[in-house]
């Protein structure tokens, strides 16, 4: 009897062991083993960049020339003002633009410069004298009666980062008479409302967005920009083109301008009975072909197939097309829909490129060789293809008024400050598209449950909230340039982490397949467990019951 | 009364004004709205994505299928650089095929849907359910050439066609695994996270097809399946000749349909939610339009099968100046002083005649070889006694 409660003893000691043991050694061994890995991610930086409040800070010197400021109100210089405004995005405010102008007046050397011959010559004088940092602007105040500038321009915008306006000749504040002037200036070369707004068009519905949105390429790495040179007709013309020249002399120095923006790779290419998709219609009145506009659309695809973008690199294509038309169809000229003839001969056609048409004199025909041998005025093709690559990638005219003289660009291809202008729109839009996607990829790792987060995903997502953070703090502080440089490897660092090959999900189980995997397994060990442990348990109540009816 | 009066007369007058206006602007509102039409869609660019998941033989209707799509897509306008064209199994060169290279879609081989200029991305056994994911979500490994990956951006319309075979929330690929609608629901999430997708149009021409647009939770998708949960999708017609069933119905009408799209046309997709009734298909075709913004009404067939770039007329030029370039033009004399060009020589048939032959490095005998002399020897001393042993060695 005593050995029966031995053993019994020795047995309900063994099975609560058993299952003490499952319950605490098992379970939770059972609950680390099954868990996906992941690294540790910084959510708390996540979410604060998701709030995404911007200061966009410029730094703006205004100087006075002599003879602007009378006496009293020169004594006040220098002097530091500071101007904030809100941009608001869906009724929220989130960017706060704010002008650090700073009020002085010219130095000797700088009025000088102001009393040259031509505003041209000012301007480049103007360039030795300054810093020229990315993102600042200068604003010279010259007297109204000053021959520098033509009649009837009240601002000249040069080819850097400098403006030159005249001052207002009244009695008064001349500063906060200047001061709405300035401050249309100061917009027109670094950035307006719109231009933010376009920056960050991934928060906008869309139909607050104008079609200038959908036209310049995205922010990227790298872009693959490819001539093409299209020929019909090849035994009726020898088209030959000078392009390596063209390219060195155009539009490398807008490309090397642009080189702190991304990436760039220049190749051409002539195609030979290459023909577009669509027949010119004969037009008697100007005895000439005629494309219209609504055409225009259908010559691109059939072309497409045959221009081998699809070998190329993995940046997105900009293609420009000099199309050569046959002698057949010469000349041939494109409408817009007012039927008007278009002067530049060409069209553009949104984050895919342009094409121009190039039309030749043909002698008469029969003082005409077979074959005509042409060369191409690469001048007039690269006038248009620099306006289209502008377009392209979003560098398009600030509607002014109209005493304002806007510098051309010249052979560079692009001012400095239209270059503050694309930097200040990509460096919002870039932190923006690091804080949709470091956003998503946490919302993402919420969703669904079994990515795993390897170690080096997890310090390029860290890496890119640092640069972030640095880039809006290099915002704030107005320094354009290493804001901009810390949002592409922001940019770079969250593409890397979010496009990683390891974060595949592939393995999804539905509730009712986990049970059927899992009750095979545990099952045959749990029942003996929780029965003898249910047997223990009404052992226990009946001992207990036990004693007191005895007494 | 007299407020009476002057009331009606300059409502009259209003309303005439108004009809006359919208009479005049009528005329050139109608170019102004195809021209305009063409920003209201929002995307710049089309991009197709067409998966056939079956193999063997006499899965042959699902690569047919496939690639009448295809054919009708890239007739369209779109080029082969923007469709994604996954066969799971070579139909075309099957030895089972009575006439190799073609791929036949109406019975009597009427129309064959390989063509010429096919290009397929992924072929065979590199149609799994990963590669397919990873296609969409995009999370490619570096070293995948440009034409396998869909390189969409945020102004990109996408379609998106499966066939195979299928079931209540999951679609087989290459009869060893499936994938599942939560699978293909979050892998559009994914999508929309990383805005790869302007607009995305769904179809799926399997049984129970329905099932699989089910789960999806993401805006800007439209789908269309060819049956509902429940039903199968039944396959159209056998063609006598090569032995089995060429199309499936659902495919098979939508072709019809397609045949009749050029790229102006006008066509909107509530025509495509009407094709193949039950009447046609015996299955009921499903539709699901709930997370797309637009009304069907206003979306056009080729805003997704065709490629419709918008265009602009480019009004400004940047003027140059010639002089500072230091452009030399190269006299054209020159161009004959290069030299001609000529291929690199292919196989050195000369080397290849003269050889001699390798000597070969000396190896010393194998285990086979040794085992067999072994063996010999220990015959022959067995049977003519080991007192020899010593006129051999």
């Amino acid at each position: 009897m005593a050995a029966d409660a031995a053993e019994k003893e020795r047995g309900k000691r063994a099975a609560l062991s058993f299952a003490a043991v499952a319950l605490v050694l098992g379970l939770p061994l059972w609950w680390k083993t099954t868990e996906t890995y992941r690294a540790s991610l910084p959510y708390a930086g996540i979410s604060a960049l998701g709030s995404l409040r911007f200061q966009l800070t410029v730094p703006v010197s205004v100087v006075f020339a002599k003879g602007t400021l009378p006496g009293a109100q020169q004594r006040r210089l220098p002097l530091a003002d500071t101007r904030e405004e809100e941009i608001l995005l869906n009724r929220k405010p989130s960017v706060t633009s704010c002008y650090e102008m700073t009020y002085r007046s010219a130095t000797a050397t700088e009025q000088a410069a102001l009393t040259m011959a031509t505003v041209q010559e000012a301007d480049a004088a103007l360039l030795l004298l300054q810093e020229d940092l990315l993102g600042s602007l200068t604003v010279y105040v010259i007297p109204e009666t000053s021959p520098l500038l033509p009649q009837g321009i009240g601002v000249y915008i040069g080819k850097h980062r400098s403006a030159v306006m005249r001052g207002t000749q009244g009695p008064g504040d001349v500063l906060a008479a200047i001061s709405a002037r300035v401050q249309q200036i100061v917009q027109a070369m670094s950035f307006t409302t719109d231009s933010i707004t376009t920056a960050l068009s991934d928060r906008v519905p869309m139909d607050q967005l104008g079609t200038d949105t959908r036209r310049p390429f995205k922010s990227s790495l790298g872009y693959e920009i490819t001539f093409s040179l299209l020929n019909p007709d090849p035994k009726s013309h020898d088209v030959h083109w000078d392009i390596e020249a063209a390219v060195n002399s155009y539009v490398q120095p807008f490309l090397d301008k642009l080189g702190s923006v991304a990436n760039f790779s220049v190749d051409s290419q002539i195609l030979y009975y290459a023909v577009l998709g669509v027949s010119p219609r004969f037009d008697k009145a100007s005895s000439s072909f005629i494309l219209s506009a609504l055409s225009l659309p259908h010559v691109i695809n059939p072309v497409e197939a045959r221009l081998g973008s699809s070998a190329t690199s993995l940046y997105p294509v900009l293609n420009f097309l000099l199309y050569v038309p046959e002698r057949v169809h010469s000349p041939l000229y494109i409408q817009d829909k007012d039927g008007a003839a278009v002067g530049t001969n060409a069209f553009h056609s949104p984050r895919w490129g342009g094409i121009m048409v190039y039309n030749i004199d043909h002698p008469a025909p029969d003082k005409a060789p077979l074959l005509l041998r042409v060369d191409v005025d690469m001048v007039r093709v690269m006038e248009v293809f620099l306006a289209q690559l502008r377009l392209l990638f979003g560098i398009s005219q600030v509607p002014l008024p109209e005493e304002f003289l806007l510098e051309s660009p010249g052979n560079n291809g692009l001012t400095d400050w239209e270059l503050d202008r694309l930097l200040w729109t990509r460096t919002v839009e870039n932190i923006a598209t690091v804080s949709t996607t470091l956003t998503s990829l946490a919302q993402l790792l919420d969703k669904i449950g079994n990515i795993v987060i390897k170690d080096d995903v997890a310090s390029e997502v860290y890496h890119a909230v640092a640069s972030a953070q640095t880039a809006m703090l290099e915002l704030a502080s107005g320094h354009l340039g290493s804001a901009f440089q810390a949002s592409k490897e922001a940019v770079t660092s969250s593409e890397r982490a979010f496009f990683d090959p390891s974060l595949l999900h592939l393995l999804y189980f539905p509730d009712d397949q986990k049970f059927a995997i899992y009750i095979p397994l545990f099952l045959p060990m749990a029942v003996p467990i929780l029965l003898s442990l249910v047997k223990i348990l009404r052992e226990a109540k009946q001992s207990k019951k036990e004693p007191m009816k005895t007494d | 009364m007299a407020a009476a009066l002057p009331a009606p007369r300059w409502l009259l007058a209003g309303a005439a004004a108004l009809l006359w206006a919208c009479c005049g602007s009528a005329a050139t509102d109608g170019i102004q709205d195809q021209a305009e039409h063409f920003f209201r869609s929002g995307h710049t660019n089309n991009w197709a994505v067409l998966v056939c998941t079956s193999r063997f033989w006499f899965n042959y209707r699902h690569v047919a299928n496939t690639l009448s799509v295809y054919r009708s897509v890239k007739r369209l306008g779109i080029p082969d650089s923007h469709i994604v064209l996954m066969l799971a199994d070579d139909m075309a060169c099957n030895p089972r095929n009575p006439k190799p290279a073609t791929v036949f879609s109406h019975k009597n081989m009427e129309l064959n849907v390989y063509g010429d200029d096919v290009e397929v991305d992924y072929r065979s056994y590199e149609v799994t359910v990963e590669n397919f994911l990873r296609v969409l979500t995009g999370r490619i490994p570096p070293s995948t050439p440009r034409s396998k990956r869909l390189l969409s951006d945020d102004r990109s319309n996408i379609l998106i066609y499966m066939t195979g075979h299928g079931g209540n929330g999951f679609l087989k690929f290459q009869d060893s695994e499936e994938i599942t609608n939560v699978e293909l629901a979050d892998a559009f999430e994914q999508m929309w996270q990383k805005r790869r997708y302007n607009e995305l149009l769904f179809i799926i021409d399997t049984c129970q097809g329905a099932s699989m647009y089910e789960r999806f939770y993401s805006p800007n998708i439209m789908a269309l399946a060819s049956s509902q949960v429940g039903e199968d999708s039944l396959s159209h017609q056998p063609d006598l000749g090569i032995g089995v069933h060429l199309m499936d119905r659902y495919t098979f009408y939508v072709l019809e349909f397609l045949e009749e799209i050029h790229p102006a046309s006008q066509t909107n997709m509530n025509d495509l939610f009407q094709v193949c009734p039950r009447s046609l298909c015996v299955s009921t075709p499903g539709h699901r339009t709930d997370l797309f913004q637009r009304d069907p009404q206003n979306v056009l067939i080729t805003d997704f099968f065709g490629s419709v770039r918008k265009v602009e007329i480019t009004t400004q030029t940047i003027p140059l100046d010639p002089n500072l370039g230091g452009l030399e033009t190269r006299a054209p004399n020159d161009e004959m002083a290069t030299e001609p060009l000529k291929y690199a020589e292919q196989l050195p048939v000369a080397q290849i005649i003269h050889q001699k032959p390798k000597q070969k490095d000396w190896h010393p005998p194998g285990g086979f070889i040794l085992g067999l002399w072994a063996l010999i020897i220990m015959v022959f001393f067995k049977t003519y006694g080991i007192k020899h042993m010593k006129y051999i060695f």
